[in-house]
């Protein structure tokens, strides 16, 4: 469908928002028509650019009065596709909304607008001492209000809480057209806690127009080891032993031999090339636990055959946490495309899990590798292949359903931080029961009973009774 | 109506636990002790797992050991309409789908019986200390790395610190400083929990508690809570006839209305 300036609807956005700030041009509909996942072939219609909460519900109002679903986006960095439009609906886009709004140091709270990017966000509470403790691989990009919708995590996540325990309250327009804070900037309010089961909810609930933050003071101590194994199995025992003696670093995060070699062609951070796997553990705290608490990691790690390294200084911990991070820059070296997968399996099945990855990627004669979050059992394996070379998708596709078969199999979940959206939606069913499903979708029937909230993600069709907008199927040519 | 009840599938090294409903909290953390983790419940004797998380009330150590509604991870229910329902996941950290656990804390019951549920656990500290003295609740907050209770009357503060034995002490050292003395433990808490902000807008009768950094506030006398936004109200009014549309669930009980 092309949009002209005679169409109703953008005639009903343009008097919402100056005509720069709506728009419909093949390229910039094109363009929202994707997120950082695999997904293809989404179809945005309207783009709007709103920077305040009236705006947001001038054009929530005006895709209501047309029938239209209303898709929110923050920078577009998602992994599932949870922001991949289908049928042409409304996409209303955040980045424009990018002001830390307040801070108040001594309650620890800020509240934000969802365009700010998180790392940004950090950095302008440095002067305060004070940081957000969720940390994404995609940091520098993501935006507070995608990390919102997706309940995002982050290697600090294992000690601190993922996004959830760090948003006291949230500012959200429903597809009512109304405004309303969930939560309370202080840290609790009387009431059902519509803030937690917003914060998660990947766009199918409202749009979310500012963040109450709570704020972390910075460690007055960190330590950063770089442990090496020559066993997967070495590593996953160290890395249970840690937290079963009582300890709880603030990071654990592995790299198996595949991506150690990679990084340390592409960063050369001093990675051991030879070992089997690396574990990077950061402690934090107080001076007295966090010494006493890397000296027993270190021993751990040497009774189980590891070779240990201790960061002698903020460079060279800066320069471990540049190999760990640089994973992503690194393996564009070796295969043009990657699918990273995000499954949580209980930490002490995290060995058993793994060798069972690289069979699977064995069988589909892929290349895999692996750089996760060992602390929360949080895998990532990256499946590496080149999409021109014909016939790979299927296995990429089939290697992924048996990576998610093999997670759930030993008791483990679908997603730990990338959320459900498209990618896993047709999954939902291998972990829940109809009648789990029917809940969830009851629960965000409570927020948007007319389901024109980001229609199509996250619930498979039949689970909710009213389907009017979901769709049978992913439509032909989104998958990429 | 009770739940069913004992500690299952306990491993500390996976920090979770799937227990019954029905167990008495001080029994979970007995369990829990033996394997050195302890849960973020409010360990009150006679009071069961499923009826503390009914209730929402956090531990008095929220501030440094995190909240209670995020110490559910999975909760088996029984809906309105009799069947079984699975919320959440059992891993500690999970993505999958909408987040149930977060609404069924807190939720007095009013939208499904809660059978069992796994929490997740942390290590117990190695060693702890209560202070008290006229300190300025803030000012505590500001010095000290983040300690576990803060609590203030208007008049005095309680601090719980805990960590490592010399850390907790020099941390006490930092609080004495400030004219806070060691103690054996926090204060009778009053009966009725509301809003920090209504100790904030002054008015009360009797006397009250701040759980400094929580939001959350004890009173002696009841006082009328702010009246929530319109849309607030609607919005839980959707969500429970969506899960008990025919109010068979803990009829005449509103989580908006605080107690």
């Amino acid at each position: 469908m092309k949009f002209r300036k005679a169409d109703p609807l953008m005639q009903d956005l343009r008097r919402v928002l100056p005509s720069d700030r709506v728009r419909a041009a093949p390229l910039e509909r094109s363009i929202m028509g994707r997120d950082a996942s695999i997904f293809e072939g989404g179809r945005a219609g309207p783009v709007c650019f709103p920077i305040s909460t009236e705006e947001v519900q001038g054009c929530v109002d005006a895709a209501r009065r047309h029938g239209r679903a209303v898709v929110p986006r923050g920078a577009g960095t998602g992994l599932a596709g949870g922001a991949v439009p289908l049928e042409e609906p409304v996409v209303v886009v955040t980045t424009k909304m990018n002001q830390l709004v307040s801070v108040d140091a001594d309650q620890r709270v800020a509240w934000v607008q969802p365009g700010m990017i998180n790392l940004d966000l950090s950095r302008a509470l440095a002067p305060h001492g004070l940081h957000f403790a969720p940390d994404p691989s995609s940091q520098q990009v993501c935006s507070l209000g995608g990390n919102v919708g997706t309940n995002a995590g982050g290697p600090h996540c294992l000690a601190h809480g993922v996004t959830s325990a760090h948003v006291l309250a949230v500012e959200v327009v429903l597809m009512s057209g109304e405004a309303m804070v969930l939560g309370n900037p202080n840290g609790w309010t009387p009431g059902l806690d519509l803030r937690g089961a917003y914060v998660g909810s990947e766009g199918m609930m409202g749009i979310t127009t500012a963040i109450a933050v709570r704020l972390t003071p910075d460690p007055p101590a960190v330590q950063t080891l770089l442990l090496a194994f020559d066993s997967v199995d070495a590593a996953a025992q160290t890395v249970s032993a840690v937290i079963a003696n009582g300890i709880v670093p603030a990071a654990i995060e592995m790299m198996d031999n595949n991506i150690i070699r990679a990084v340390e062609e592409f960063v050369g951070a001093g990675f051991p090339t030879d070992a089997a796997a690396v574990v990077i553990v950061e402690v934090d705290g107080l001076p007295g636990g966090v010494a006493e608490e890397a000296d027993r990691v270190m021993e751990m790690a040497t009774a189980r055959g590891g070779s240990v390294r201790r960061a002698a200084d903020d460079q060279e911990r800066a320069l471990l946490w540049k190999g760990r991070k640089s994973a992503f820059g690194a393996i564009a070296r070796i295969k043009p495309n990657y699918y990273l997968h995000d499954t949580v399996v209980p930490r002490t099945r995290l060995a058993e899990v793994m060798n069972r990855v690289y069979e699977i990627v064995e069988e589909h004669e892929l290349q895999v590798m692996n750089v996760f979050h060992a602390g929360d059992g949080n895998l990532h394996p990256m499946l590496l292949f080149d999409r021109r070379e014909p016939g790979i998708m299927p296995r990429v596709h089939a290697a992924g359903a048996a990576i998610i078969e093999a997670s759930l199999a030993v008791g483990g979940v679908l997603s730990g931080e990338h959320g459900i959206g498209m990618e896993k939606r047709d999954f939902m069913p291998l972990m829940f029961s109809e009648a789990d499903l029917d809940a969830q979708a009851r629960l965000r029937r409570a927020f948007d009973p007319e389901e024109m909230a980001n229609p199509g993600k996250v619930l498979p069709t039949g689970a909710s009774c009213a389907d009017v907008n979901a769709l049978d199927k992913v439509p032909e040519g989104v998958w990429g | 109506m009770r739940a069913p009840a004992g500690v299952r599938d306990f491993d500390p090294a996976d920090m979770t636990v799937r227990v019954g409903a029905g167990t008495p909290v001080t029994e979970l953390d007995t369990a829990l002790a033996e394997g050195g983790q302890r849960a973020n419940l409010p360990v009150t004797p006679g009071a069961t797992v499923g009826g503390v998380l009914a209730v929402g009330r956090d531990d008095v150590h929220a501030l440094g050991r995190g909240r209670l509604r995020d110490a559910l991870l999975e909760a088996v229910y029984v809906a309105d309409d009799g069947r079984l329902v699975t919320a959440g996941g059992p891993t500690v950290k999970n993505v999958s789908g909408f987040d149930l656990c977060r609404v069924l804390v807190g939720s007095l019951g009013t939208l499904g019986l809660v059978g069992e549920v796994i929490l997740r656990t942390w290590p117990r500290p190695m060693s702890e200390q209560w202070l008290v003295g006229p300190s300025d609740p803030v000012e505590l907050r500001r010095v000290l790395y983040r300690p576990s209770s803060i609590l203030w009357d208007g008049q005095t503060s309680w601090v719980h610190l805990e960590g490592h034995a010399s850390d907790v002490e020099s941390e006490a050292e930092l609080a004495r400083s400030l004219g806070c003395e060691p103690t054996n433990g926090p204060p009778p808490f009053p009966a009725y929990r509301v809003s920090s902000g209504a100790v904030e807008n002054g008015g009360l009768s009797g006397s009250y508690l701040v759980q400094i950094g929580t939001g959350v506030a004890y009173v002696s006398e009841p006082v009328l809570a702010t009246d929530p936004a319109p849309a607030v109200v609607a919005l839980h009014r959707r969500l429970k006839s969506e899960f008990d549309p025919r109010g068979r669930l803990n009829p005449g009980r509103d989580p908006l209305v605080a107690a």
